[in-house]
Formats: structure tokens, C-alpha cells, sequence
């Protein structure tokens, strides 16, 4: 069946990217190597932010706060109850899903700009309450992890997360699953459901479809990913910081969805990668990089309105997921 | 007849937009094999009383009854899963999916257990093959004709497998040998099935439907046979503004 094959090359393809990263490991300089684990990190979130961004078609300007609910609900179980790094981590997750339970059953009572809206009211609010308990979260210092507690035990085995390879390992990890899981999802009939919201919500209705509650739980599995990688940061790279939880980390993921291509499955790493990169190599040479960025953007708007895969797979590769 | 319980039973059913009564006191039942026609003229609320029937729109006061259970404050979905299905009066489609894909969403709700893709696959072509879409199954929605992608629209209505069709001018945009085709479909639909359908073209209404309903201004003004209700004075004032009774 001609399904089947085009499935059968998309697995291909996202095996071949997650064989690239962990072949990346070992050749890349220790700066890049620190670089692209953090970026495999937040494209995680970025994959999360697409879930509901590139395939229901919800643009939310408040997932820092789901970001942020990881990263908080992680650090700070470690910090001050001295939790161990896996049941930490499924704290950070807990938190961001509930977050997002409550958020969503809240917020998808409008749509359109007002979802925008209300969304970035609900993580406005999520942000001043971490300013506003600054005794325990640090307030806009953020707290620093200590690095004595970053260390995983699993099975007899001891990961230590301040070491660069176990950080690009356990990076590379999060994001194959997160991938893997997406692409599950967005191929199943829940993904169909999600996409045909999108295109025609009152259609979807009329088909018998309860598109609220397919809607809220796209809201809690996006919430739920963007908190794992929140949740992931703060005990990879052992600091916890209010800026995360600002407007910044709301739009950031956005950007990066648009430019890699919203719904697409790998669209949010090469978003990320990108926007990465072409920002660091912008900063060495001028003070004026936000320009060259934002020309970037521009650019990528005008020649590749639907984000670079995209663009690729409406020219190129239509099976591209 | 009085044997017969009515599959679908509207009781004082009213919508009111601010002042403007677009349904009023709308009493009206429908049995099962039927096929009703709505007509009246333009802005008498044949759609709007359709919408109250599927769930589109909540109704300001009244009742309605579908198999006896009383849906009169179920969501649309749920009364989709009951088995009411509604085809929009503008075209409704998913235009950037495939024909196919169209279809094969209704397909996956329907199948709540036994989702493999064979059946899915299946049930699909079935609805496609009987509107005759068969041929454009990978056709994007939105590059088909415009009398396509109305049949379109009744196939995803088909999918649901549904136990009552409302049609809302399902005609409308068709060529005449298109409309020939759709006539036929209409009957095959109705052997196990029961059909609602709101139409302004006056030879498709008088070919298919068992009984018609007139809607004028918001109100029932006539109900019976096609030559009852062609015979019928209030009906010709009513479309032609012949004030027939003096």
C-alpha cells in the first residue's frame, strides 16, 4: 500500500536524525556539544508547543508556564525536599500536567485571540507568583541546582548529569522519546481528530466528535512534553530561573515552530537548531545580532510561509509527517 | 399509522436571535422510513429548525424527542453518536484533506472497537463508491467540482451511518444530471433509513419526498402530501403573494 511505504520512510528518516545526534556526540567540540544538547532540550518543548500550535491549531502565547511548571516543579523538589533525580522529574511532569488540566479547562472556553490572550494572562500570573515567592524560588536570581544532587542512580548504575556526555545522552533520550511519542500520536486516529479541529472545528462537531475534550487533552499532552523538558533542564543543566518562565519562553517557542514548520514532526529541532545557531554565530561578530535574527525571520516568512519542512514537504515530500 | 412511533417528535419548539422569532412553536414528528421536505420561502427558518434538530443551535423553549429519549439539552456530538446527521448547506469540508481522509473520520467514529485499518478502509470506499467519489478518493477536498464536493459532504453524512440525514439544500450548485444521481442516492439512503431534507428545487422535492412540511416566518403553515400541499392556498400566498383568500 502506498501508505505503508511513505510510513515506512518517515520512521526511516527520524531514525537516520536520532542515529546523527548520537553520532553528533562523539565528533562534535565540547562548546557545540553543550549547545546542541540544549538545544535538543528546548526543541522538546518546541515539539510540545507544536502539538498544539501546528496540529489543533491553537496558538497559545503562555507555555512558558508549562515549561516552567517542569523546570520549578523538578528544581525545586530537589533543592528543598532533596528528592532523587527520577522521582524529581516525574514531579516536574505531574506539575505540568495538572497545570495544564486546569489551564486548558480554563482557557479552551475561548478561542482564536482571546485563547491567545487569556493564555498569556494565565502565565503572566504563573510568572509573578515565582517572582512573588522569591524565598523559596529564588525570585528573578533563580537558584542553582547543587551539583551533588544531579547525580541519577538507576539499577545499581550512577549517572552524573554535570557530565557533558551523560547531559548529551540523557538529552538525546528525552527528545527521541518525546519524537517517537508525537509521531505515534499525529499518526493514530487521535491525531487525525486534532488535525480535522484545526481545519474545520464545527465539521469535527458534526461528525460526533466531542472536539472540547479532544481539544483539552491535546492541551494536557503539550503541557505534559513541555514540562518533561522543563523538568529535564533543570536537572541537566542545574539552574532554575524565573526568565523561563517569562513572555520570552512563550513566544521563543513559536518562533521556533514557525521557522522549522509547524506540524511537522522535526520542524521544532530544526526551528531550534536554527534560531540557535544563527544567533551564537551572529553574536560573535556584532552587538546587533536581534537584527540579524529578526531579518532571518522575515526572510523565512516571505520564501517559507509554511516554516522550512514545511515548505519542503509541500514542494518535495509529501509524506513527510 | 398511530402504531408507528415517531423517530423524531418537536414539541412547541421556538428560537428566538434578540426580537427576530426565527423558529416559533414548531410541532412536528417524523417517522421512521420517511422522507420529509422542508420548504418555504427564504428567511422562513427551515435551517435554523434543522440546527435546533442536530444540536447546532440551543433552542430558546420546546422539546425535542429523538427514539423517545428527550435530547432537547444534549450537545451536537452526542446527538451525532445517537445517530443524527447533518450535511451543511454551505459546503463544510475538510478542503486540505484528501477526499479519503474526509470520509475516513466519520469511519473512525463510528468503528469504536475493531478500528484496523482494513475495515476502516472498507467502510470508507463504501460511502465513496455510493456517492460515486470512488475514482477520487485521494483527490484533495478542496481542488474537487463544487457539485463534488457536495457529494462529498453527503458521503461523510453516509459514514455516520446515521439513522436520520438532514440534507440542507443538498442540490443546490448541482448540474441536471448530477441532480438525476442524487435522487437516486436519496432513495437508496432512505430503505434503511429515515431523511430530512430542506430544498428549493420544486422537482426534487416533488419526486422524493413522502410528505413536506411548509415553513413560513418561522412557523408550520402546512404539512402534507406533494399534491396536498401544491393544492394548498396559504402555501401559494405564501411563495407567491397571491392573496388567495378574500
Amino acid at each position: 500500500m502506498k501508505g505503508e511505504a511513505s510510513a515506512l520512510k518517515a520512521y526511516g528518516l527520524h531514525v537516520a536524525v536520532i542515529g546523527l545526534l548520537f553520532a553528533l556526540s562523539f565528533v562534535l567540540p565540547p562548546y557545540h556539544h553543550g549547545l546542541v544538547a540544549r538545544i535538543m532540550v528546548l526543541a522538546t518543548f518546541a515539539m510540545g508547543y507544536n502539538l498544539l500550535f501546528g496540529y489543533v491549531g491553537l496558538l497559545s502565547l503562555g507555555h512558558a508556564m508549562f515549561f516552567a511548571a517542569g523546570l520549578y516543579g523538578a528544581g525545586l523538589s530537589v533543592y528543598h525536599l532533596g528528592w532523587s533525580v527520577p522521582l524529581a522529574f516525574a514531579g516536574g511532569i505531574g506539575c505540568g500536567a495538572v497545570l495544564a488540566l486546569v489551564i486548558g479547562l480554563l482557557a479552551l472556553r475561548t478561542s482564536g485571540v482571546a485563547f491567545m490572550i487569556v493564555t498569556m494572562m494565565f502565565a503572566q500570573v504563573f510568572y509573578l507568583t515565582i517572582l512573588y515567592f522569591a524565598r523559596w524560588t529564588g525570585g528573578d536570581q533563580g537558584l542553582v541546582v547543587p551539583q551533588g544532587s544531579r547525580v541519577m542512580y538507576l539499577g545499581g548504575a550512577s549517572f552524573d548529569l554535570t557530565n557533558p556526555a551523560v547531559r548529551y545522552r540523557v538529552a538525546l533520550a528525552l527528545f527521541a522519546i518525546v519524537l517517537a511519542v508525537v509521531l505515534v500520536l499525529v499518526r493514530s486516529g487521535f491525531g487525525r481528530v486534532l488535525v480535522a479541529i484545526r481545519e474545520n472545528e464545527e465539521r469535527t462537531k458534526m461528525l460526533g466528535f466531542d472536539t472540547f475534550a479532544n481539544k483539552l487533552a491535546a492541551v494536557i499532552v503539550s503541557g505534559t512534553i513541555c514540562a518533561a523538558a522543563g523538568a529535564a533542564y533543570a536537572l541537566l543543566f542545574g539552574y532554575v530561573g524565573s526568565s523561563f518562565a517569562s513572555v520570552q519562553y512563550s513566544i521563543l517557542p513559536l518562533l521556533w515552530v514557525l521557522l522549522g514548520g509547524a506540524a511537522t514532526a522535526l520542524g521544532p529541532l530544526v526551528g531550534t537548531l536554527a534560531m540557535y545557531y544563527v544567533t551564537d554565530i551572529a553574536s560573535s561578530y556584532t552587538s546587533a545580532w536581534l537584527l540579524i535574527v529578526g531579518v532571518m525571520l522575515i526572510v523565512g516568512v516571505l520564501f517559507f510561509p509554511k516554516g522550512v519542512l514545511g515548505t519542503i514537504r509541500q514542494r518535495w515530500l509529501r509524506w513527510l509527517p | 399509522m398511530a402504531a408507528v412511533t415517531p423517530l423524531l417528535t418537536t414539541s412547541k419548539l421556538s428560537r428566538n436571535f434578540g426580537g427576530l422569532r426565527a423558529v416559533q412553536d414548531v410541532d412536528f414528528s417524523l417517522l421512521p422510513g420517511e422522507i420529509r421536505a422542508v420548504i418555504g420561502p427564504n428567511g422562513a427558518g427551515k435551517t435554523t429548525f434543522v440546527s435546533l434538530i442536530c444540536g447546532r443551535i440551543p433552542p430558546s423553549s420546546g422539546r425535542i424527542l429523538f427514539d423517545g429519549a428527550d435530547i432537547t439539552s444534549l450537545p451536537a456530538h452526542r446527538r451525532v453518536r445517537m445517530g443524527i446527521a447533518y450535511t451543511f448547506q454551505i459546503t463544510s469540508i475538510f478542503a486540505n484533506l484528501s477526499a479519503y481522509d474526509n470520509v475516513a473520520l466519520p469511519v473512525q467514529r463510528t468503528l469504536a472497537d475493531g478500528r484496523s485499518r482494513r475495515t476502516v478502509h472498507a467502510s470508507v470506499m463504501e460511502a465513496l463508491d455510493r456517492t460515486g467519489l470512488a475514482g477520487r478518493a485521494h483527490t484533495l477536498a478542496g481542488s474537487l467540482s463544487y457539485g463534488h464536493q457536495r457529494l462529498l459532504e453527503v458521503a461523510m453524512g453516509l459514514a455516520l451511518k446515521p439513522r436520520l440525514l438532514i440534507l440542507d439544500e443538498p442540490t443546490q450548485g448541482l448540474a441536471d444530471s448530477e441532480i438525476e444521481n442524487f435522487i437516486g442516492l436519496v432513495r437508496d439512503i432512505a430503505k434503511d433509513g429515515t431523511v430530512l431534507l430542506i430544498e428549493h428545487n420544486m422537482p426534487v422535492v416533488m419526486e422524493l419526498a413522502g410528505r413536506i412540511t411548509v415553513m413560513n416566518a418561522g412557523r408550520v403553515l402546512a404539512e402534507g402530501s406533494p399534491e396536498e400541499v401544491r393544492a394548498d392556498a396559504r402555501v401559494q400566498e405564501a411563495y407567491l403573494g397571491v392573496a388567495a383568500h378574500v
